[in-house]
C-alpha cells in the first residue's frame, strides 16, 4: 500500500509500504519522520509524575477551566479531526485558537487579507509552468521532493520536465535550491519590497520610474529578470520566510500578490506560499470554517475574533495575557524568541505531543499522542489546500489526538451543559 | 565585527527537530555558517566557538564555514532555541521577524550551552 | 421525543393536493397518516404548516467558500450566535459553517445543495459540510473542464462517459453534474476564455456544446435524480442571454418524463442583453420564454443588494471582475479538473448595473412558469442566502416591489419588472421553495408532507392566502418561523436555534466498471499530484447513499 509522509508540506502521498517503509521515495526528512527512532514521551504526566490518561486528561480540564484566557496553540502537526475538536475547546473554555502560522506565514495570511491570493494547486506548477521562481525559499532543505514531484524535474502533460522549465532563485544567499535553478539573483536583505515593486514598474512599462541599482540587481538584471517572467506561457511563484521574516512583512507579499496581479494582465501566473508544517494549512482552515479566521482567535466574548497583533501566541505571552497554555503538535519553548518563553514557564502548560521536545520540559501536563500518519489517521492539507488522508500504519498504545481531544471536550461540556456539538 | 543575523531551516535541523534532546539536534542548532572570508576575518576555523549577540540578548555557537555561499556580512543561524535566544519578539504584524537583524560576531573559548542549559537560561 | 401531531394547521402541501386545515403527525422523524397517542401535541391553529425549505443552489462549503473567510475577515465581524448551549456562529454574508446550518433552519430551511465541489478537494468540501448542523445537503462534482471529460467527448466515447461519472459520483460521494463554463475555465489556463458554444478549448479541441451534450447524453443513461446543472458560458457578460438560449435549446434532443434534462442555475446572471455595461438591459423575458418552452428549469440568482462575495468555478470571469472592481482577487486553478476564483462585491442601488440585476432576477421569477423556477441567491454570489424571506415578498407583493425600487436607481428604462403585476401566491411560494426543488433532484422523501415524508416541517404564522399589500407581515413571518422540525425534532421555535443536530449526506451510487476507463485513468493520473489510491473521500458523518 501507500502512505503518506507526515512531515512537510509537500505531503508526499507515494510512500510504499509494506510491512515497513520503503526508503527509496523517502527525501532525508521523511526518512527521519518514518524510520529513525525517537525520544518519546513515555506515558501521561502531571508536574513530572507518571498517571493515567483519565487523571492527565482531567487535570488539563480543570487548568483549561480555571484559566481566565488560555491559549490553544499549535496544531500544525495533527490532522482536522483533531484540529477541529481544538477549535471548538476553545470556543468552550472561552480561550485564545492560534497555530504555527502566527510565526511563518502570518504575513502571509495578512496579505491576502488585502489583496486575496492568486493561487493554483501544485499539479499546475508539475503540468503547465514553464517559468518556476522559488523567492526566498529553499525546497531542497524544507520540502526536498517539492522539485522533482512538482515543480523542477517533474515530467507534466505540457512542460515534460526541466530542460522546458526556466527555474529562477531569488535569495539573499546561494542556497542549494539555486543550484538547481537556470537563474540566480542574489539580493541584498530586506530588499524584497523594493525589487517586487521594481519589477511590477517594468512590466507596467515605467522602466523610467526605476533607479540604476535596486537590492543589489542592477537595472539590466532587472530587465532581464522582467523579460524572463514574461516570456511564461504559465508560470508560478513559490515564496517562503525569506519574504515573511523579513523587513517589511506582508507587504512584501502583497508585492508578490501583486506582482502576479501584474503578470496575468499578460500571461498566466500564479502564487503559492512555501507552507512547513504538513499540516499547517489545515489548521489554518478548519478554524476558518468553524470560527471565521484562520489564527489569533479569541473567544472570550462568547464568539469568535480575530486580531494577529493581539491574540497571537507570541503577542500575548509577551503581553503575559494568557493564564494557561495547551500545546499541541508543536515546540514553543524551541521556536519562540526567549522573553515570551518564560512567560510560558510561570503558567500552567498543557502538552499533547508524541514526542519529547524542550516544550515537555515546562509543561505541567504532558499527554503523550500517537503520531499522525503512523499511528493514527485522518485528513490533512498540503501546501495548495489539497487534502491527502493520512494513513495508520503501526499500532500503538497511545491515544490519538483526537481521542485526547475529544475526552477534554466532553468533560468541558458536561462541566458546563450544553449540547454536544461536535 | 558587524553582520546581518537571518535563520534558516536547514536539512539537519528539520532532520532532528522531532529528536530535541540527541545529540544530532544539538549539532544542526548550536551553530552558525559564515562565509570563508569573514571567518579569516575573525581568525575562525570550523569547529571554533563565536560569541553572537543581538540587542535582545547572546549565545555561543560552534562556527562552520558556509558550505554553499552565505555572502559576506551575513550570518547564518539555524531555526531553533539557541537562534531564538537572542531574537525579538516584537512586530507590527504579530509575526517576530526571524531574519536580518543586527548582530556582532566575536571568537570566544567560552562553551556552548548543552539543550538542557539553554533551556534553563531561556526559562529564566 | 419520538412522535408529535401538528393540530389545526392549514397545511399547504402542493405536491400532494393538500391545501386546507389537517393534522399532521410525525413518528420516529418521518411523516405518519396518523398516531394514537402523540407525545407531543403543537397547536398551529390560524397558521400554515409546509414542508422544509430546499435549497438547489448555495456555496455552502469547501475551498472557495473558506478562501472567501480568510481573505476577507471584515464579512466575520458580526455575532450572530454566542457559544452557550450550542455552537458561536459569525458572519455578515459570508458565514462559518455552524452559523449556515443555524441560519438555514431559522428560516425553515432543511436541505442544502452545495453545487461546485472541485473532485480534487471533494474531502475538504465534505469535511465543511459534515460542520454544518442540522440540514441535509449535497454535493456536486465539477465535470465541464475536466480533462478525462474532454476526451471522451472529443471521442464520442459516451459509455465510458458515464462509467467515468459513476466513478466519480462514487469517489467523492457527489450527488450529481455540475458544469461550469464549459471549456472557458481550460482556456484560461493559457489566459483565455471561449466565447459561444462552437468555440473549442484549447487542449483537446472541444466545444461546449461538444461537452454539454455528452454529459446530458451520459447522465439520462445512468438516470441520475438530478440533471445537468449548468452555469452557462459568458456568465456576467452583456448580450449573454442568447449563448443561454443557445445552452436550453441543446435539450431538444432529450427527453426525460419525469424531470427537465438540464437546470440553468442562477440565471439571472445569463439574463443579460445589451452589448456592454453602458447598454446593458434585460433580457429576461427571451430566457423565460426558451425555458418555459423546453424541458429545463432555473434557479433565479436573485442579486441581494449590499454586499456580497463572488466565487465560482468560473476563473476567466472573476479574473474579469477583478479587472472591473480593483478589489480582492483569489484565483485556484486545480490541476486537470477546473479552476476557480473569488472576488468581493457591492451591490448598490446607486449603480445602474447593479440595480438592473436585482430587476432581473426578480422578472425571471414572475415570468418563469411556477413549477421551473426556484428562489436562490446563488450564495453568496448574489447575497446572503437568509434573504430567501425578502425575495418570496418582493415576489408575492407589486406593492413592496414599488416600495423597494423607490430607492433603487431608475430600473424602468432597462426593465420591464415595473410593468409586471403578477403576484405568486403563497402556495407559489411553497411551490418555488420545496416542491420543485425536490422534483429538480429528483427527491421524493421531502418538499412534501405526505406519507414516509421527512418529518422536515416549517410552521409560518401566516394565513394561507395573505393578503399582498401587507407585505411586511408576509417577510415578519417567512423570516422568523413558529416551529421548525428537522427530522421530527424541534429545531427551532419563534426564530431561535433551539436543538443542534446533525443532517445527512445524500450521494448518488451508480455502477460502473473501472477497467472500462482504466487505461485513462491510468494516463491521467500520471499528471495528478495525488496518487489514484488516495483520491476521493473516505467516509462522511452520515451518509444516505441513493442507489
Ligand atoms: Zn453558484
Amino acid at each position: 500500500m501507500k502512505v503518506s509522509c507526515p512531515f512537510c508540506g509537500n505531503v508526499c502521498d507515494d510512500i510504499n509500504f509494506d510491512g515497513e517503509v520503503e526508503r527509496e521515495k523517502l527525501c532525508p526528512l521523511g526518512e527521519s519522520k518514518l524510520t529513525r527512532e525517537k525520544k518519546r514521551i513515555p506515558y501521561p504526566m502531571v508536574e513530572g509524575e507518571r498517571v493515567s490518561y483519565d487523571e492527565a486528561i482531567e487535570r488539563a480540564v480543570e487548568i483549561l477551566l480555571n484559566a481566565k484566557r488560555p491559549l490553544l496553540y499549535g496544531w500544525a502537526s495533527t490532522v482536522n479531526e483533531a484540529i477541529r475538536l481544538g477549535v471548538i475547546l476553545a470556543e468552550k473554555v472561552g480561550g485564545v485558537y492560534d497555530t504555527t502560522s502566527s510565526v511563518c506565514h502570518g504575513p502571509s495570511i495578512l496579505a491576502t487579507i488585502e489583496e486575496g491570493l492568486p493561487g493554483g494547486t501544485l499539479g499546475q506548477a508539475k503540468n503547465r509552468a514553464d517559468v518556476v521562481v522559488f523567492w526566498g525559499c529553499n525546497p531542497a532543505e524544507a520540502h526536498p521532493r517539492h522539485p522533482t514531484r512538482y515543480s523542477v524535474m517533474v515530467k507534466g502533460f505540457l512542460v515534460e520536465g526541466r530542460r522546458l522549465r526556466k527555474t529562477v532563485v531569488v535569495d539573499i544567499r546561494k542556497t542549494a535550491t539555486a543550484l538547481l535553478s537556470s537563474k540566480f539573483y542574489m539580493i541584498k536583505p530586506n530588499s524584497d519590497f523594493a525589487i517586487l515593486t521594481a519589477l511590477r514598474s517594468i512590466i507596467n512599462g515605467n522602466d523610467s520610474a526605476v533607479p540604476n541599482e535596486v537590492g543589489g540587481l542592477s537595472k539590466s538584471q532587472l530587465r532581464e529578470f522582467a523579460e524572463l517572467l514574461l516570456s511564461a506561457k504559465y508560470g508560478v511563484i513559490f515564496f517562503g520566510m525569506g519574504a515573511t521574516h523579513t523587513r517589511g512583512q506582508d507587504r512584501n507579499v502583497e508585492a508578490l500578490i501583486k506582482l502576479v496581479q501584474t503578470l496575468n494582465r499578460h500571461t498566466r501566473y500564479i502564487l503559492q506560499p512555501m507552507r512547513g508544517h504538513f499540516n499547517v494549512t489545515g489548521a489554518d482552515a478548519v478554524a476558518c470554517w468553524e470560527a471565521g479566521y484562520g489564527y489569533a482567535i479569541d473567544f472570550s466574548r462568547g464568539y469568535p475574533r480575530f486580531n494577529p497583533t493581539e491574540f497571537s501566541a507570541v503577542q500575548l505571552l509577551r503581553r503575559r495575557d494568557c493564564d494557561a497554555m495547551l500545546v499541541v503538535g508543536s515546540d514553543p519553548v524551541a521556536h519562540f524568541p526567549f522573553d515570551v518563553v518564560r512567560h510560558m514557564a510561570k503558567i500552567p502548560v498543557i502538552q499533547i505531543d508524541p514526542h519529547y521536545n524542550l516544550t515537555t520540559k515546562v509543561a505541567n501536563v504532558v499527554i503523550p499522542s500517537a503520531i499522525s500518519g503512523i499511528e493514527a489517521e485522518g485528513t490533512v492539507y498540503r501546501m495548495d489546500g489539497v487534502p491527502v488522508r493520512l494513513k495508520k500504519f503501526r499500532e500503538s498504545e497511545f491515544w490519538s489526538d483526537y481521542e485526547i481531544l475529544k475526552a477534554m471536550l466532553e468533560r468541558v461540556v458536561e462541566r458546563k451543559g450544553g449540547d454536544v456539538v461536535w | 565585527m558587524e553582520f546581518t543575523l537571518v535563520t534558516a531551516r536547514t536539512m539537519e535541523q528539520g532532520m532532528f527537530v522531532e529528536d530535541k534532546l540527541s545529540e544530532d539536534y544539538f549539532k544542526a542548532t548550536a551553530c552558525c555558517e559564515m562565509n570563508p572570508e569573514d571567518m579569516n576575518a575573525l581568525g575562525l576555523k570550523d569547529g571554533d566557538r563565536v560569541r553572537v549577540t543581538t540587542q535582545y540578548g547572546s549565545v555561543v555557537l560552534y562556527v562552520k564555514r558556509s558550505v554553499l555561499d552565505v555572502p559576506r556580512g551575513v550570518v547564518m543561524i539555524p531555526l531553533g532555541i539557541y537562534a531564538n535566544r537572542i531574537l525579538p519578539s516584537e512586530s507590527g504584524t504579530g509575526t517576530p521577524i526571524y531574519k536580518n537583524v543586527r548582530c556582532r560576531v566575536e571568537k570566544t573559548d567560552e562553551e556552548v550551552l548543552s539543550i538542557e542549559e539553554i533551556v534553563r537560561e531561556v526559562v529564566g | 421525543m419520538v412522535s408529535l401531531e401538528v393540530r389545526n394547521g392549514f397545511v399547504i402541501d402542493p405536491m400532494n393536493g393538500v391545501f386546507e386545515v389537517k393534522d399532521v403527525f410525525v413518528k420516529d422523524g418521518r411523516i405518519v397518516e396518523s398516531l394514537d397517542k402523540p407525545e407531543m401535541v403543537v397547536d398551529a391553529k390560524g397558521k400554515v404548516v409546509v414542508a422544509g425549505g430546499i435549497d438547489v443552489h448555495a456555496h455552502v462549503a469547501g475551498g472557495k467558500i473558506n478562501m472567501g473567510r480568510k481573505m476577507r475577515p471584515e464579512e466575520m465581524r458580526y455575532p450572530r450566535f454566542k457559544s452557550d448551549n450550542l455552537r458561536s456562529g459569525v458572519g455578515r454574508v459570508l458565514l462559518t459553517s455552524p452559523a449556515i446550518g443555524y441560519e438555514y433552519a431559522r428560516m425553515g430551511y432543511t436541505t442544502v445543495v452545495e453545487p461546485a465541489m472541485p473532485a480534487l478537494y471533494s474531502i475538504h468540501t465534505h469535511e465543511e459540510l459534515d460542520s454544518i448542523p442540522i440540514v441535509d445537503k449535497m454535493a456536486l462534482p465539477l465535470f465541464g473542464n475536466w480533462h478525462f471529460v474532454f476526451k471522451f467527448v472529443k471521442n464520442d466515447e459516451i459509455e465510458k462517459l458515464s462509467n467515468f461519472i459513476a466513478w466519480v459520483l462514487a469517489k467523492t460521494k457527489g450527488f450529481g453534474v455540475k458544469v461550469v463554463n464549459p471549456c472557458g475555465v481550460e482556456a484560461w489556463m493559457f489566459h483565455g476564455n471561449v466565447y459561444s458554444l462552437n468555440d473549442t478549448d484549447p487542449l483537446f479541441g472541444v466545444s461546449p456544446k461538444e461537452v454539454i451534450t455528452g454529459l446530458i447524453s451520459a447522465i439520462e443513461r445512468l438516470k441520475l435524480p438530478h440533471s445537468l446543472h449548468i452555469h452557462c458560458n459568458l456568465l456576467g457578460i452583456p448580450g449573454n442571454y442568447e449563448v443561454t438560449l443557445e445552452t436550453i435549446k441543446l435539450t431538444r434532443r432529450f427527453e426525460n418524463s419525469e424531470r427537465q434534462v438540464m437546470h440553468v442555475t442562477h440565471v439571472q446572471f445569463n439574463s443579460y442583453a445589451g452589448e456592454s455595461w453602458k447598454d446593458m438591459s434585460s433580457g429576461a423575458e427571451f430566457v423565460a420564454k426558451e425555458v418555459n418552452r423546453n424541458n429545463v428549469t432555473v434557479d433565479m440568482g436573485q442579486v441581494i443588494l449590499g454586499h456580497a462575495t463572488t466565487m465560482t468555478a468560473d476563473s476567466p470571469f472573476q479574473y474579469e471582475l477583478f479587472k472591473i472592481f480593483k478589489t480582492k482577487w483569489s484565483n485556484l486553478d486545480v490541476e486537470l479538473e477546473t479552476g476557480s476564483g473569488i472576488v468581493p462585491v457591492y451591490y448598490s442601488p446607486k449603480v445602474r448595473v447593479h440595480s438592473l440585476m436585482w430587476a432581473i432576477g426578480l422578472e425571471i421569477g414572475l415570468l418563469v412558469d411556477v413549477d421551473k423556477v426556484v428562489i436562490s441567491t446563488d450564495y453568496p454570489n448574489g447575497g446572503p442566502f437568509y434573504s430567501y424571506p425578502y425575495i418570496a415578498t418582493l415576489l408575492m407583493s407589486e406593492k413592496f416591489r414599488e416600495e423597494e425600487m423607490k430607492r433603487i436607481a431608475n430600473v424602468e428604462r432597462y426593465s420591464i419588472l415595473p410593468s409586471l403585476s403578477e403576484e405568486r401566491t403563497l402556495e407559489d411560494v411553497v411551490k418555488m421553495t420545496r416542491v420543485n426543488p425536490a422534483r429538480i433532484l429528483g427527491l421524493n422523501d421531502r418538499g412534501h408532507l405526505g406519507e414516509n415524508a421527512k418529518a422536515d416541517l416549517v410552521i409560518y404564522d401566516l394565513p394561507p392566502e395573505p393578503n399582498p399589500r401587507d407585505y411586511e407581515s408576509i417577510l415578519k413571518a417567512l423570516s422568523n418561523p413558529s416551529l421548525v422540525l428537522k427530522d421530527g425534532k424541534i429545531v427551532v421555535k419563534e426564530g431561535r436555534v433551539v436543538k443542534h443536530t446533525w443532517g445527512e449526506t445524500i450521494w448518488v451510487k451508480r455502477d460502473y466498471d473501472e477497467e472500462l476507463i482504466g487505461d485513462e485513468l491510468e494516463d491521467f493520473f500520471n499528471y495528478y499530484t495525488v496518487q489514484r489510491d488516495n483520491y476521493g473521500v473516505p467516509h462522511v458523518r452520515r451518509e444516505v447513499v441513493l442507489c
